[in-house]
């Protein structure tokens, strides 16, 4: 997989060794109990981002905004990451820059090895996720305990996340309390045997459970929204306060960012943190708001260490149309309101970064040598509802059509193309396949023998009785109606 | 071309509809003739090419989109009674013609050095385009009616499509055509932002995908007890309409121009 062997340095993103696209889709669209908790949830959150974003009438300044402070650091990537490293080491804190996800494995790992520990609490965070670093940390003997409510749902339900805000959006709340039931005692405190699946009682038995693992472990591993270049402070935005417990108590913190994450100064800060909790949970204001610039005695963590992860982002910066998608700022609202990933489900993506953003952006760090990653940019309709809400304007569906034209396509499926654009070039081909095919018209039958794609229609949808007489042939016979 | 005047259009019928919706192109014909405009079908037009793009066959979609161009420069107007392929010549020609990795340069060539074929290309894409219209802008924006003497009395629900809708924008102009139609009855459609899941190959690259979200809309439109589907794409509608009479649901699709190319004397 991906970084080892090849020529680029591509990224080396977790492959869940899932089939192509429209089998994991199809077999998740025939799971009625996940489409009805998909339907809900997301309906939910659409919604709910929908009228705070109504609330704010710039919102479209700000989006513009967004936008262009990403493209300006983007552009001057170079610079601002040097900026960073120097306010972070002034602050008292170490940076590691790490080309690939084997690399930030081995200097996180060599990291909470030193300091003598095998236990760490983990902050939420996308980019651990995208190079596998609790399995790394499994095999040096280390454990992480995810201590964000979902993240701790799918990790004691030895499940995979399906969403990026809310990785056990596939799960009821029915379902959450039997793995609470089942599986919190492997981890540590168990559930109590009472328990209910009123989400009061499963926050409850969670903050029980969680409680203890902050009070005694010594090393966190955070992640980062944003990366405040002038000073060197990192932002974490959340919801529950398990990432404040994290960011504060213990004595070593390690975060891992992709270098994408930063921004120049705190002023241009001001406008994602608007941008966010509204795109995300569709709140004016996300619970907390973490700020760190280094270290501080007698204050929090007394060692801090940045990660900085590359893993196939300059090859996607160097990408024209496709650059666009380090703009994201991991809030997932196209996720929230595409059609197909709500009755497709997150899995079916086969990685971290499901949705639309993750159909453009999971071929881009991983490339689309794999039947999997190559069905990827596929993965919609086009129908731009992804685009509309994106807080940074990447045009999803313009990345999306960009790499259908690099995927790699089938013989057949070319050659079908090529001769489809031949028979358009001139209107003489096309009038003579239109004549043709009204001869053949009661020939055709209402299903099609599969597969292939013409039995793909006809599987669920009746194909249009084709005309006797096309309308370039009305046309000519009756000068346009005139006879 | 002054506003609200008759003017010389080019119809422009599209591939789908010319093989498969004849009537739609004929409603088109009649209404716009209704209206005092003088309507010509350059007989040489074919496909604008959507498919190929969108499917990721760039180099075989500016075939066509070079045939295009060559095909409907010089009119006062382009009409289309498609609002995805209006969207794919007003917004992606542009984009296609000045791409140096396509338009510009030679097939296959490693420089990206614009040729004169690729420049004469641009320049025509950049006349022809803007006066591309779908046929519900054309009327509302061009000719300045909402009222086109229709005459439809049904119960009807509009679905616009994502094109329409996120692409050009059309925005409340093919309501306001309906909401003006004689003994029409317009009902709302519920979720009727979200698509259909046709998306062109997408509904035989990905069916599940594609059925699963034709059957939600269905279960939309049976909801509102219309008797009459419409929109201003047959392509989703051939989608929507064929899902419907697989599950026997008992409501007709009809194209925005059938409806608005309705009168008095044969409704």
């Amino acid at each position: 997989m991906g970084g080892s062997g090849t020529s680029s340095a591509r990224g080396h993103v977790v492959d869940l060794g899932m089939p192509t696209f429209p089998r994991g889709a199809a077999r998740a669209a025939a799971d009625s109990q996940l489409r009805f908790n998909l339907r809900k949830a997301t309906h939910t959150i659409r919604g709910k981002r929908a009228n705070v974003v109504a609330e704010l009438p710039d919102w479209l300044e700000l989006r513009a905004a967004g936008k262009a402070i990403k493209d300006h650091t983007l552009r001057n990537l170079d610079r601002y990451l040097i900026q960073l490293e120097r306010a972070v080491t002034e602050a008292g804190g170490h940076v590691h820059w790490a080309a690939d996800a084997d690399e930030a494995n081995r200097i996180v790992t060599d990291l909470v090895k030193a300091t003598g520990e095998t236990s760490v609490v983990k902050v939420k965070s996308m980019a651990t996720q995208e190079i596998g670093l609790n399995e790394a940390l499994h095999e040096a003997g280390i454990t992480a305990y995810e201590t964000d409510l979902a993240e701790l749902i799918v990790q004691l339900g030895d499940d995979r996340p399906s969403h990026i805000l809310v990785p056990a959006i596939h799960r009821n709340r029915a379902e959450i309390r039997e793995i609470f039931l089942d599986h919190m005692g492997e981890w540590g405190r168990p559930a109590p045997e009472d328990l209910g699946d009123d989400p009061r009682a499963l926050a409850e038995a969670a903050r029980l459970h969680l409680r203890e693992r902050f009070l005694t472990t010594k090393v966190a591993i955070s992640g980062a929204n944003f990366m405040v270049a002038e000073t060197g402070t990192l932002v974490v935005l959340e919801s529950e306060g398990n990432g404040r417990m994290c960011l504060t108590l213990p004595e070593t913190l390690i975060s891992v960012v992709g270098i994408e994450k930063v921004v120049p100064t705190w002023r241009d800060l001001e406008v994602f943190l608007q941008l966010l909790p509204r795109s995300s949970t569709g709140e004016r204001m996300n619970p907390y708001t973490s700020t760190w610039t280094g270290v501080t005695p007698g204050d929090g963590p007394r060692e801090f260490h940045l990660v900085l992860l590359d893993n196939g982002r300059t090859d996607v910066l160097a990408d024209e149309v496709g650059r666009q998608a380090l703009r994201c700022i991991r809030c997932s609202a196209c996720l929230n309101v595409c059609p197909v990933y709500e009755r497709a489900g997150g899995h079916a993506y086969g990685s971290v970064y499901p949705g639309p953003i993750g159909a453009i952006l999971t071929p881009q760090l991983r490339g689309m040598d794999t039947p999997l990653d190559a069905s990827l940019p596929y993965a919609s309709s086009l129908c731009g509802a992804c685009y509309d809400v994106c807080p940074v304007a990447i045009d999803i569906p313009t990345v999306l059509v960009h790499l259908r034209a690099r995927a790699p396509h089938e013989p057949a499926e070319r050659a079908v193309m090529r001769a489809a654009s031949w028979l358009l070039g001139r209107a003489n081909r096309l009038g003579a396949v239109q004549r043709l095919a009204a001869r053949l018209r009661r020939l055709i039958p209402r299903r099609a023998p599969g597969p292939g794609p013409l039995a793909a229609w006809t599987d669920t949808r009746d194909i249009p009785p084709i005309p006797a007489e096309p309308f370039r042939d009305w046309w000519d016979r009756t000068e346009g109606g005139a006879r | 071309m002054r506003k609200g005047y008759p003017v010389r259009v080019a119809l422009f019928i599209t591939c789908v509809n010319d093989t498969l919706f004849p009537e739609t192109g004929k409603a088109v014909v009649t209404l716009l003739r209704r209206l005092g405009c003088e309507v010509e079908f350059p007989r040489e037009q074919t496909c604008c090419g959507q498919m190929h793009l969108n499917t990721g066959y760039p180099r075989e979609s500016l075939r066509l989109a070079r045939h295009f161009v060559d095909v409907f420069s010089g009119y006062d107007a382009v009409v289309t009674p498609s609002g995805s392929c209006a969207a794919m010549v007003r917004e992606q020609y542009p984009k296609l013609a000045h791409n140096p990795h396509f338009a510009a340069a030679p097939a296959g060539a490693r420089r990206l050095v614009p040729t004169r074929a690729g420049r004469e290309f641009a320049a025509a894409v950049d006349e022809v385009t803007p006066r591309v219209y779908d046929l519900s802008e054309f009327l509302i924006d061009v000719l300045e009616v909402e009222d086109v003497g229709a005459y439809f009395p049904h119960r009807v629900t509009y679905h616009p499509t994502c094109h329409s809708l996120r692409g050009l924008r059309l925005g409340d102009r093919p309501l306001r055509l309906l909401r003006a139609v004689r003994g029409l009855e317009l009902v709302d459609l519920p979720g009727a932002e979200e698509c259909c899941g046709f998306g062109g190959t997408f509904a035989v690259k990905n069916p599940a995908m594609s059925a699963a979200m034709g059957t939600d809309k269905v279960r939309n439109v049976l909801d509102t007890g219309a008797e009459v589907l419409c929109a201003a794409d047959n392509s989703c509608l051939m989608h929507i309409g064929g899902t419907l009479r697989r599950q026997r649901g008992g409501v007709r699709v009809m194209h925005l121009a059938e409806i608005l190319a309705r009168t008095e004397g044969r409704a």
